[in-house]
Formats: structure tokens, sequence, C-alpha cells
């Protein structure tokens, strides 16, 4: 039996729940998971990969929206599918009773218990606007082909 | 009753319109409220199909 060259599938999830750290790390006050939060932005805006922190520039505005958006249910752990890592919400993200006239097109996903508020991962998809209403965000089949956040 | 820009409002005095999108993306279901000319009320329903993924480039070493 030969040796395979590989990056361990179990690896993956253990970055996930950050288990590894290659570069300098942060003191953690306690072993929980960090919450997350969800904001929308702008269909103007310029959200993307090079995204480190939370930003409010370019966010929607609008009558019941708080910038910095709504809190991210995380109840279930990454888990592996095959060989690949992912994770996504339990729940759907809802902004409840918005009116959010400007046309938006993004959401961020952030790391709301760093201090700097790390970004996690921007989604894009086919503008909106909401009237007196909810926008309700559901999550893709979770599994290593659709969920939300994957590492292949 | 449904929220509107006016308050709650009995679904009956309004026109309702509703559409889908659906693409490789996502599948979004929209709703509408409109008092004569006027929107009132729109909710959206936004089912994502596909996520993000961090994967390793082949490369040859």
């Amino acid at each position: 039996m030969a040796n395979t060259q590989a990056f361990c599938s179990q690896a993956k999830v253990d970055l996930m729940n950050g288990l590894h750290a290659f570069g300098a790390s942060v003191v953690r006050g306690a072993t929980t998971k960090d919450a997350y939060k969800a904001a929308l932005y702008l269909a103007t805006a310029t959200r993307g990969a090079g995204d480190t922190v939370y930003s409010a520039t370019g966010e929607v505005s609008g009558t019941n929206y708080t910038a910095g958006g709504v809190a991210v249910t995380t109840a279930t752990a990454p888990a592996l599918d095959g060989t690949t890592a992912w994770f996504q919400p339990s729940a759907s993200i809802v902004f409840s009773n918005v009116t959010l006239a400007t046309a938006f097109d993004a959401v961020l996903l952030y790391n709301d218990t760093s201090t700097s508020k790390l970004a996690l991962s921007v989604h894009t998809f086919g503008s909106q606007t909401v009237t007196a209403g909810d926008f309700t965000l559901t999550m893709p089949t979770g599994d290593g082909t659709t969920g939300l956040i994957r590492i292949a | 009753m449904i929220t509107t820009t006016k308050g709650m409002m009995d679904e009956s005095l309004l026109e309702k319109k509703t559409g889908v999108i659906d693409n490789e993306v996502e599948k979004t279901e929209w709703v509408e409220y409109w008092l004569d000319d006027e929107l009132v009320h729109r909710s959206v329903n936004m089912h994502l199909k596909q996520g993000v993924e961090l994967f390793p480039v082949a490369e040859s070493i």
C-alpha cells in the first residue's frame, strides 16, 4: 500500500473549529464557539474576497435594520461529507419587518466575537428591495456539495 | 392582517402580486401588496442553492 499525499480530511473540520494556528494566534477566553452576524450590502457596494473585517461602508439602511445586521444561529457544528468539510447557519437568517428601499445583493457573514469583527464569507444574489416586510435567507442543502462554507 | 407602510392592514383591501426567480444561485419568492398604485408591503424569501468553497489548486511539483 502506497502512501498518499493529502490534506487530512479531519484537519479541514479542525480548521473550522480553530484547532490549528499556523501564524500568530489569539488568546481565547473560552472554549465555546464564536458568535456570528449577517449584514446586508447595497448592490453598489464592493464586498468580496478582499474583506478582512465587517465594514459599515455600503451596508443597507432602513426602517428596523440595525447596522451590523442580525445574529446567525450556529447550532450545528462543522461536519465532514466525504473529504469536504462544511458549515452553515442552522437556521434561516431573517431580517424582520424591514424597509430597505435601495437595492441590495450581498450578505457578509462575520465573527461578532472577535474584537475586530473578522469577515468570514460574502454571498451574492439577485438584487432585492423590501418594503415593510421580511427578508429571509434560507440555507442551501447542508452537505459537502452545496453547504454555505466548504473546504474541499 | 399584514404589515404595511401604513401599519397593519387587512389583506383583502390590497392587491397581491407574487413572483419567483429560479436560477443556479437561488430560488427567490417575493410577495407584494399594493394599495391603489402604492407599494405598501414587499417580502422576499430567498433560498440559496450554493455556498462558497475553499479548494486546493492542483499543482505539479
